[in-house]
């Protein structure tokens, strides 16, 4: 259990999937112009973290890890190559299920996420995670444990960044620097303060 | 056709670059760029991925239903990757290491689905290939911008050669650590897009607020 919580922090605060690895960040810096926006991506980006890094763990240990299919009877099967394709199958028709459930079940919630839940299959964030997954090694519980919380990192980071993006459009910017540039030089600062958070150890 | 084939190749790389102007694909432009070698492999990998992406779908563009247009460039684009991916783990395996997840995630960079969706889906194949070569390049270029500046800076070589001796191994250059750390590249991204913006005034963006207007006497 601490193993998990130490976890979970890490994830959130010193990798941060926005502001270490950059990763979503074409989404990070496009729509950070509203916090209202950017909380809203933020929730579903966490909510769809937290259902694909583990169904991919299960599809990685059940289908494709060398030896994964001997309950299938081929104990010498490797697919780990088909990796890729399938976690952005797995990814796309996730997002494709949420978006049909909560239009059925929330509609509420639906109109409010709706039209951000077709920008989360090309977020690198989800991609990211699931590769990270892979490649940390990660079990089951491990792996809903960072799906959830580095899906919170996210959200926290982008809606940190529009409550910084509102104030700064009333600032006197130079013209070329204007928009896109600042946004960098902002998101470097912040990146900066999150890396603070790299001595913090449980 | 209103641009030229040298026109499609070179315009991606200034006047209309993936990074700074359309901000398409930052995520691994920033990642990858601590030294110069990774970067370069990364600008070889998206420019190959890119163009062949670009030329097989424009093949099919005509064949693809556009319900599931989306679902079928996916496809050949993570077909495309996974390639890259066997070949740099066959043969560069070090280089491999380094880039860990972020040649996976080429699949997901906007420039490929982007050029895919915006070009090769309305213009022939030689053309989208050209196209997405060219905007391979100009996603290329701006790596390799950074990547120099944070390599020789923070490191004190280029492709991993010594260029200025640093204290550690007796030289005089005091290494800029900041540089390799991730935040370093948000800065000099930030500022190379200041420096194009200078020299392109064009691409400016307009303010929301203007803070106030004075006459020039």
């Amino acid at each position: 259990m601490e193993g998990l919580i130490s976890l979970a922090v890490k994830a959130i605060f010193v990798e941060n999937l926005a502001l270490s690895f950059f990763l979503g960040m074409c989404t990070f810096i496009a729509v950070s112009k509203k916090i209202s926006t950017a909380l809203g991506l933020g929730i579903s980006v966490m909510l769809v973290q937290a259902i694909t890094v583990p169904a991919n763990n299960l599809l990685l240990s059940y289908l494709l890890k060398p030896g994964a299919l001997a309950w299938a009877g081929f104990p010498d099967v490797d697919l780990t190559f088909l990796g890729l394709i399938s976690y952005i199958g797995v990814i796309a028709a996730m997002v494709q299920i949420l978006e049909m459930i909560l239009d059925k079940y929330f509609p509420p919630l639906y109109n409010a996420l709706g039209i951000f839940l077709p920008l989360i299959t090309v977020n690198c964030a989800i991609l990211g995670g699931s590769l990270f997954m892979v490649e940390r090694d990660y079990n089951f519980a491990e792996a809903a444990t960072y799906g959830l919380s580095s899906g919170f990192g996210w959200a926290l980071a982008i809606t940190a960044m529009a409550g910084v993006r509102e104030k700064l459009k009333y600032s006197d910017i130079p013209d070329g620097l204007q928009g896109l540039g600042i946004t960098f030089i902002t998101a470097g600062l912040m990146a900066m303060a999150f890396m603070s958070f790299s001595g913090v150890k449980l | 056709m209103s641009q030229t084939r040298k026109e499609m190749l070179v315009d991606p790389l200034v006047d209309n670059n993936p990074i700074t102007l359309q901000v398409l694909g930052i995520c691994s432009a920033l990642a990858v760029t601590s030294s110069l070698q990774v970067a370069f492999v990364m600008a070889l990998a998206v420019t190959f991925v890119t163009a062949f992406s670009s030329m097989f779908i424009s093949m099919l563009r005509n064949q693809i239903p556009s319900s599931i247009r989306i679902i079928v460039q996916m496809v050949i684009i993570a077909s495309l990757v996974i390639l890259v991916d066997q070949v740099l783990k066959a043969y560069a395996f070090e280089i491999s290491k380094t880039l860990s997840v972020f040649v996976g995630l080429i699949i997901t960079n906007c420039i490929v689905m982007g050029r895919a969706e915006a070009f090769a889906m309305k213009n022939p194949p030689l053309d989208s290939f050209i196209d997405g070569l060219g905007n391979g390049m100009g996603y290329g270029l701006i790596l390799m911008l950074v990547g120099i500046v944070r390599e020789l800076f923070g490191s004190g070589s280029l492709f991993g050669v010594t260029i200025l001796q640093t204290v550690n191994n007796g030289g005089w250059y005091v290494p800029n650590g900041l540089l390799l750390l991730p935040p370093s590249a948000f800065f000099i991204i930030g500022l190379i897009i200041w420096a194009f913006r200078t020299w392109k005034p064009n691409q400016v963006e307009e303010r929301e607020y203007k803070i106030q207007q004075v006459e020039a006497h």
